[in-house]
Parts: C-alpha cells; sequence; structure tokens
C-alpha cells in the first residue's frame, strides 16, 4: 500500500540530510586547496591547484598552527586518558566495595551530572590563579580526573559486564586489590575505556570557553583558539585559501579518528545507558 | 571492614578532584558575588562586602533578560526542527516494516558533524556566507539575487544561521538517543498492535511516541542544558560583539565580557545564577532517570 510512498520520502529526507552535513566540510577540504584568485572567481566543486602553496603559507603565517596543533594534542591525550583510568576506578570503588557513604556519593554525583564546568567559571579562575596555574594546561587537565558523565557510564558498564565472582576468585587466590583492579578489572573494561577515551578525546578537542579564560600566551593556545583568531587577525584578510587550510587542518584529527572507529563512537553513544 | 577502605582509597582521589576543582569554585564565585570588585582602567575597586548589590545590579539591568530571550531563541530555534527531524529519523530505523537500507551508514553521516569543532564550523560559515563568500556568489550566478545578501547584518539570517548550526551538530546524537529508547520497545506490543489492524501511524503515536516520553525529556533538558552553555559559534561567528545590535549576544558571552572587563562582582553573580538554573535542570533529569529505571 503507502508503504513505498512513505520509504521514498524517507530517504528524500535521509539524503538531503546527509548531504547537509557532508557538504560543508567536502567544500572546506575543496577550498582548502584552492587560491585566493580561484576563490574568487566562484565556488567550485573540484579541487584547485594551491594544496602545497596554502600548506606553506600556513606553515609560515603569524598563527601558531603547528605548535597549538601539538598543544591540544596534549591536553586532549592526557585528559582522555586521566579522565578514563579515574574514572573506572572510581566506578569499581562504588561498585565492589561496601563502605560509609557509598550511596551517597553516588547521588550526589549523579545528581550534579550535568552542570557544566562553564557555569563555575568565576570561581574557576580565581582559584587557578591563587593556585599559579594560569597558562598553563594542568587546569585544563587534572579537573576532568573528576567528570561525573564518564564515572556513570563506567559504573553503568560495570554493572552489567563485570561479574564479582571473578574478583571474589581472585582474592582467595591471595591477589592484592591494586593487583586485582590493575591486572583483572582493567583489562575488562578495556571496550568502555576506548569509548570514553574517544569521546573525552573529541570534547576536549572542541573546548573552547575556559581555554580562552586560562591560556594566554601565544606558546600555549590550543587549536580552537587559533582558530577564534583567524577572525580577529587582519593578516589572513586577503588569503582566503589559506583560512579554508587552517579550518580544515584543525578538524583534520577528528576526520581522521571518525573514520576509522566510527563504528565504536555509534554504538558508544547509546551502550551503558542513557548518555549525554 | 577492611575492604572498605580500599574502596575509600579508590574513589579518593576523584573525589579531591571534584571537591578542589568542582565544589569549591562554586563557592568562590558566591563568596565573590557578594563584593563589588572590578577593574576601571588600571584601578582595582574594591573588595567592599556589598552583600546582594551585584545580584540587584545584574537583574535591574535589562542587558540581561536581552541576553536570554536571544539564547531562549536561538535554542529553541535550533531545537524544535532538531527534535522534529530525529524524531522522524528515529521512527524510520526502527520500524523493520519499513525496511530501509543503509541505515548504518546514515547514522554514522549525521553523527559526524557533532565531532567537529563548533569553532571551526564557525569559522566555516563565516567564510561562506560572507558578503564576497561562495553562498553570495553562487545565490548570484543562479540569479535568485542581484547583489550580496549580508547575512551577519541581518538579525534573522545571524541567527538562523547560529541556530543552524548547533541543530547540525547535535540532531545525529539524539536521534540515536531516541533510537535506542525505541529500540527498547518491547516487540509485542507492535506486534499485537499490527495484528489489531493498527496503521504505522497509529502505531506510531499510541505506542512509540507514549513510551520513549521518557528518554524525551531527557533529550530535552540536556539539550536546553547545552542551550544555556551557547557560545562557541555565535562568539565565532559575530567576534565576540553579539551584532547585530547584540541579537546574537549568548549569556554565556555575557558572562566571558565580564570575565575578560575583570569585573568579579558580576561575573561571581552571573556564575552563580547560571550555576543555580543548571544545578535545577539537573536535578531533573536525575529524576526521570531515576523514574525510568525504577520502572525497569
Amino acid at each position: 500500500m503507502n508503504r513505498s510512498i512513505r520509504k521514498t520520502i524517507a530517504y528524500a529526507v535521509l539524503i538531503i540530510v546527509s548531504f547537509l552535513c557532508l557538504f560543508w566540510f567536502y567544500a572546506l577540504f575543496i577550498n582548502a586547496t584552492r587560491s585566493n584568485g580561484e576563490l574568487a572567481s566562484g565556488f567550485s566543486l573540484l579541487p584547485g591547484t594551491a594544496l602545497v602553496k596554502n600548506w606553506n603559507s600556513m606553515l609560515g603565517c603569524a598563527l601558531p598552527v603547528m605548535n597549538s596543533m601539538k598543544n591540544s594534542l596534549i591536553v586532549s591525550f592526557a585528559t582522555s586518558l586521566l579522565c578514563s583510568y579515574f574514572s573506572i576506578m572510581t566506578a569499581y570503588g562504588i561498585h565492589a566495595y561496601c563502605f560509609k557513604g557509598r550511596k551517597l556519593f553516588y547521588t550526589i554525583m549523579i545528581g550534579f551530572m550535568m552542570i557544566p564546568r562553564q557555569v563555575t567559571a568565576l570561581g574557576f579562575v580565581s582559584l587557578m590563579d591563587k593556585m599559579k596555574l594560569m597558562d598553563s594546561f594542568a587546569p585544563l587537565i587534572i579537573p576532568e580526573i573528576a567528570c561525573p558523565i564518564v564515572f556513570y557510564y563506567m559504573i553503568k558498564y560495570m554493572e552489567s559486564t563485570l561479574p564479582m565472582s571473578l574478583v571474589e576468585a581472585a582474592r582467595i587466590d591471595g591477589a592484592s586489590e591494586l593487583f586485582i583492579f590493575n591486572k583483572i578489572v582493567l583489562p575488562l573494561m578495556r571496550p568502555a575505556f576506548a569509548v570514553q577515551m574517544i569521546f573525552k578525546f573529541v570534547e576536549s578537542w572542541n573546548n573552547y570557553f575556559i581555554p580562552t579564560l586560562i591560556l594566554h600566551s601565544d606558546n600555549k593556545k590550543t587549536i580552537p583558539i587559533v582558530i577564534s583568531l583567524l577572525r580577529s587577525a587582519n593578516f589572513a584578510e586577503f588569503d582566503n585559501g589559506l583560512i579554508y587550510m587552517v579550518i580544515a587542518f584543525s578538524i583534520l584529527p577528528s576526520v581522521v579518528i571518525y573514520l576509522f572507529l566510527s563504528r565504536l563512537i555509534i554504538s558508544g553513544i547509546t551502550s551503558g545507558g542513557i548518555k549525554g | 571492614m577492611k575492604k572498605g577502605k580500599w574502596g575509600i582509597l579508590f574513589i579518593s582521589p576523584y573525589i579531591i578532584v571534584y571537591l578542589v576543582f568542582t565544589a569549591l569554585p562554586i563557592v568562590i564565585s558566591l563568596y565573590r558575588s557578594f563584593f563589588v570588585n572590578y577593574w576601571k582602567g588600571l584601578i582595582e575597586v574594591g573588595p567592599i562586602f556589598s552583600g546582594l548589590e551585584n545580584y540587584v545590579a545584574l537583574l535591574s539591568d535589562s542587558s540581561i533578560y536581552t541576553y536570554l530571550s536571544n539564547t531562549a531563541i536561538m535554542w529553541l530555534l535550533g531545537f524544535v526542527p532538531q527534535i522534529v527531524l530525529s524524531i522522524a529519523l528515529a521512527a524510520w530505523f526502527s520500524d523493520h516494516r519499513l525496511g530501509l537500507k543503509g541505515i548504518r551508514f546514515f547514522k554514522t553521516v549525521i553523527y559526524f558533524p557533532n565531532l567537529i569543532i563548533a569553532a571551526s564550523f564557525a569559522s566555516l560559515f563565516f567564510s561562506f556566507f560572507a558578503d564576497g563568500g561562495p553562498v553570495n556568489a553562487f545565490l548570484m550566478d543562479i540569479g535568485l539575487i542581484d547583489k550580496p545578501f549580508m547575512f551577519f547584518s541581518n538579525t534573522w539570517s545571524t541567527r538562523g544561521l547560529v541556530a543552524f548550526m548547533n541543530c547540525t551538530m547535535w540532531f545525529g546524537n539524539t536521534t540515536l538517543l531516541l533510537l535506542a529508547g525505541m529500540l527498547g520497545i518491547d516487540p509485542s506490543l507492535r506486534e499485537a498492535a499490527e495484528v489489531d489492524g493498527a496503521t504505522s501511524w497509529q502505531i506510531f503515536t499510541r505506542i512509540t511516541l507514549p513510551l520513549i516520553r521518557p528518554i524525551l525529556l531527557y533529550v530535552m533538558i540536556t539539550s536546553l542544558i547545552g542551550g544555556i552553555q551557547m557560545f562557541d559559534v555565535p562568539q565565532i561567528l559575530t567576534k565576540g560583539t553579539g551584532d547585530p545590535n547584540r541579537s546574537t549576544m549568548t549569556i554565556l558571552m555575557y558572562l566571558n565580557k565580564h570575565m575578560f572587563s575583570k569585573n568579579y562582582g558580576i561575573s561571581g553573580a552571573l556564575s552563580t545564577l547560571l550555576f543555580l538554573v543548571t544545578a535545577i535542570l539537573s536535578l531533573v533529569v536525575f529524576w526521570v532517570n531515576y523514574r525510568t529505571e525504577g520502572r525497569r
């Protein structure tokens, strides 16, 4: 009956939507290969000739692009690693042990799970100033050890996949608690570790609000800050090829991660219960 | 019991970091909000204890209401199409009778914009929609307009672009969450309705929608919290001015502005107000999750 009509509508909508999701980025990468003159002559769907030239002008321009790429990699990698490791450790502490205040801790963490760091901005920046941590990476990395959303994901994952009998058996064999955590629990949590590392990496890579308040010197800036400078700098006004090149370069790591790990990412969004 | 000590040891790094870097800043924001303290050129005024003076100053100025409504308008402009689209896509993906092919491909594509740096996406749109940019060139080529349309001088086109970007970045994520909810519905309910001769539309409105209401609420509140944090896109698109005529200035851009001009008292008051609002919304999420878990 009308099933084929509904199917046609569904496909039409899906194709339009997919186009709108991909077109901008396709056009971005195309534009990054075109010279300023080619860009001025109108829009094209085919690559231009200035890929190498734009790349070289990016390396030579006044913005610390390469350095900010390195900074972003350091911050994002350290953040995602520490956050995943300590979230698993905390989830294990709550999941596998009984102690006073365990329920209270869990309830408070889940209750305030959604509060973003942005809303604590003033206090956070004043504190970092007092602790002499301004213009360093520590304020972007260390606080993420305590990330309630990742903790929640880890504890849900543990509830569904970590058999306590295994832990008990290891205890009977005389394994220490630290040994059990590092050698038995962590390996079992590897899939969850990987998923949350990716999400945290991307989140940290994209982070803009707090880093602008913390990082001031040029050699400390991360990629999103450099991107924001594109808008205010006058030097780039006359070379659009350069602007597109810097933007394309900034999203390249995310694109590469997604090309290889999209299946893991897609399944990670919904596994382990509801996740924001 | 000895074992319990290990549990406390395992959670102590988390607790210490949480107390120092999340709880303490909230207290400091609150504390500083009670003092008048700002920089006037090179002279620091205060801190002088002033009770609720900062809150009065903040709430009696009409700016905060303008920025709140800007934020709300741009959030709604992005959220309404997003939720409609996400519900439709999730319903199609989960409908076995429809038998769509390539679902995994479409899921992968629609989630992709979520990974892109919002700052880069906004920069990209600024270049594309600039007066001499490719979009204007294209529109003139096909003869739709004679002279460039100044997207960033018009309130509604600027707000529309911000909303469009937010929608593009987040609808994939919303679709996947709703889809998980729809796939979690007991298939026998659906089969029973089909046996009784219900149409797809009836099944959708009478069974699917009511059963995913908790997830819908969850998606809505998390999106609202995201909306309150709206910053990167309008900040970069408008160079932090919120132009045209402050119509795209969001509440977080306002906070950012006060922090950069070292207006500590007002920033503290604004931080505290935003904390209260997001804390309440966060507790609503908690309550929604708690109720759904209880029912399972």
